[in-house]
């Protein structure tokens, strides 16, 4: 098991939202998560991230092996695109950027200020940072907001070769990229209001 | 740590990065300073150690928002958190980037505004040592206390409030030393005092930066 | 034996106050009047400052409570941080309007007892340059709490700048006695008071000081009550919310 969710209980602003979430993540899979707005996706992601701490539970092989995009791609708009790619690979200790360029077309911008691109284009090059960092585990968070049909299916392409080289990854969308994996809808582990005499659980 | 260190420094300078922003708001001062209290060079000189350590204090303190605050909105310090790197490397990073950018440049200034406010000749020497040793614990300081507000909407003046009161000894043994030292006396201990401080606020103020950050993360 | 720790549930903390702070009332305000009376009205003039001197029965306990008060925030603070109990976070809250009137009340007798006696309203002297800094802690404290929307971000924040804070401010009450070395008295009243202060002066100021620690505990417990149930009003809202 390349990442795997024992009985988790997240939080958003201090108040549980999923409670009892469990579930696996193989290599060479996806897992995708389901459900309405609101439910606490975006905070499941957040933990299994690192970002916060869950309320209960353990969450295995997380730990510095996951490569996390959410709805802010972390560009600077004043350095240039391959500068931008260059720095989250030196940060994840790496060198190489042109396939991650390439899997998304975006040599030919290559040279543009980061300011300058679309929507769509800042979109690709935030998801071109996740094959520059080298880790195994891809947590994202709606990734293709803002992407078209073309864009989408070089997303869908870049993920499928992800999986193919033994990775993995836990994305939260409402498209069908038709991914090798499975779907989870976390509205099954909403969490349960708790009983309001106990003074003490209020406060969580 | 370096390839971050690297952009920050390329971020500065690049158009809109505020690089210089600091060092034009600290010449404004040193000449307003002269309208306030009046042009007789006597008193510009006696008041001048104290305006010019006020005035770079002043400086450093108006870039001190953008250390963290830029990086919260665009999602790098998410992207950050979640990358190989210790928080308290990240915090200590932005920092040193902050220094380079605006306490250095300061520190480098310092001796010409001396000029403008007629600081006695001996002075010249201890304002910009006292500046060099001092202006690492107020980017240091301010980076703690851009942590603590980064996750606010209009957090700008409360990282004053919250800044100021810690520059407090800072501010009073680095005067001090450039005082003492353009009034010719003898500087060892405020000197020794403020490379304390500096020494002591970068060694574990970061812990504590670090600690906030994680929890405006959260 | 029962564990102290059980008051750090908000429910048994708010039964137990209620049936302390009648108490309390009763017994600050007693201690507090008995201590102002005697000082005010039955010690004799001191024979170099006159009927002036009679300031000091608020003046230094203010100035005593202000800085425990921060010293209570502190150690409220350590226990939020090591325990995570909510009610301390909140207490330490609660304090810090209290200190920084504390604060204020000191600075303020200061001046007036500081007019006639020194001839001046307010000096850099390091005492009272130190307890403007504190005052300045206080706001900022106060107004990180009230910045921060989410409550436990807001307990974890300010926790550790009470941390800093009190490192800093001690590191500023060096800084600044070596900075100028001032005209303010001594400690009058420290333990081995007796060699500065009479025995008619001490003993009505102990009494007075008694008597603001007893306020200052029966506020914090007032004011901590409240900050409970608000807090625990902004729980119940946000469940609401979310179902």
């Amino acid at each position: 098991m390349i990442l795997q969710a024992d009985t988790l209980t997240v939080t958003r602003g201090g108040i549980p939202v999923l409670e009892e979430v469990s579930f696996d993540l193989p290599p060479e899979r996806a897992l995708v998560l389901r459900g309405p707005n609101g439910i606490g996706k975006t905070t499941l992601l957040r933990t299994v991230a690192g970002l916060q701490p869950p309320l209960k539970g353990t969450l295995t092989g997380a730990e510095d092996r996951v490569a996390y995009a959410a709805h802010a791609d972390g560009l600077k708009s004043t350095l240039t695109v391959a500068e931008n790619l260059t720095f989250w690979a030196r940060v994840f200790g790496r060198d190489e950027i042109a396939p991650a360029l390439s899997a998304y077309e975006l040599d030919a911008l290559q040279t543009r200020a980061a300011g300058q691109l679309s929507a769509g284009q800042k979109r690709r090059l935030g998801l071109a940072r996740l094959m520059v960092t080298g880790r195994p585990v891809w947590v994202l968070d709606e990734p293709t907001v803002s992407l078209d049909r073309d864009a989408v299916g070089l997303f869908a392409a870049a993920v499928r070769a992800h999986l193919a080289a033994g990775g993995a990854a836990l994305i939260a969308t409402h498209i069908d990229l038709g991914l090798d994996g499975d779907a989870l809808d976390v509205s099954q582990f909403r969490a349960r209001p708790q009983a309001h005499d106990d003074f003490d659980e209020v406060f969580l | 740590m370096i390839p971050l260190l690297k952009r920050d420094l390329a971020l500065a300078v690049r158009a809109g990065g505020g690089f210089g922003l600091g060092l034009a708001f600290f010449l404004i001062v040193v000449t307003l300073v002269p309208f306030a209290v009046g042009p007789q060079s006597e008193l510009l000189g006696r008041i001048a150690p104290g305006i010019l350590w006020l005035g770079a204090l002043l400086a450093c303190l108006l870039s001190l928002d953008r250390i963290l605050a830029l990086d919260w909105e665009d999602g790098s310090l998410d992207l950050l958190a979640t990358a190989p790197l210790p928080m308290e490397g990240i915090v200590s990073v932005k920092a040193l980037a902050h220094w380079l950018t605006t306490g250095l440049p300061l520190v480098i200034a310092a001796p010409v505004f001396g000029v403008l406010l007629n600081l006695a000749a001996p002075g010249f020497f201890w304002l910009t040592l006292s500046l060099l040793l001092g202006t690492p614990a107020l980017s240091v300081i301010g980076t703690f206390g851009a942590a603590l507000t980064v996750g606010l909407k209009r957090g700008g003046l409360l990282l004053s409030l919250l800044v100021l009161p810690l520059y407090v000894p800072t501010l009073i043994f680095g005067a001090e030393v450039a005082r003492r030292g353009a009034e010719g006396m003898g500087v060892e201990t405020p000197l020794m005092m403020l490379a304390g401080i500096s020494l002591a606020v970068i060694a574990l103020l970061p812990f504590a930066s670090a600690a906030v950050l994680r929890v405006n993360l959260r | 034996m029962t564990s102290i720790w059980e008051y750090a549930n908000p429910k048994k903390f708010i039964d137990t106050s209620d049936r302390v702070i009648p108490a309390l009332w009763v017994l600050s305000l007693g201690t507090l009047a008995i201590g102002l009376i005697w000082g005010f009205f039955f010690t004799p003039d001191d024979y170099r400052q006159g009927s002036t001197v009679k300031i000091f029965y608020l003046h230094v306990p203010a100035a005593l409570m202000a800085i425990n008060a921060w010293f209570m925030m502190l150690v409220a603070s350590l226990i939020w941080i090591i325990r995570r109990h909510h009610v301390s976070a909140l207490a330490a809250r609660a304090a810090a309007p209290v200190g920084m009137v504390m604060t204020l009340i000191a600075l303020l007798t200061g001046a007036i007892w500081g007019q006639p006696m020194w001839g001046t309203w307010w000096a850099w002297d390091p005492r009272l340059t130190s307890f403007l800094i504190l005052f300045l802690f206080y706001l900022g404290y106060i107004a990180l709490w009230a910045a921060i929307e989410n409550d436990d971000t807001a307990a974890d924040l300010t926790s550790v700048l009470c941390l800093v804070g009190s490192v800093f401010a001690v590191l500023s009450r060096y800084a600044v006695n070596f900075w100028n070395q001032g005209l303010h008295q001594g400690a009058s009243m420290s333990l081995d008071a007796e060699e500065n202060v009479a025995d008619v002066f001490w003993w009505p100021a102990l009494v007075a000081m008694a008597g603001f620690v007893l306020l200052f505990l029966l506020l914090v417990l007032i004011r901590t009550q409240t900050e409970i149930r608000a807090r625990r009003m902004r729980a119940l809202l946000a469940r609401e919310r979310m179902q």
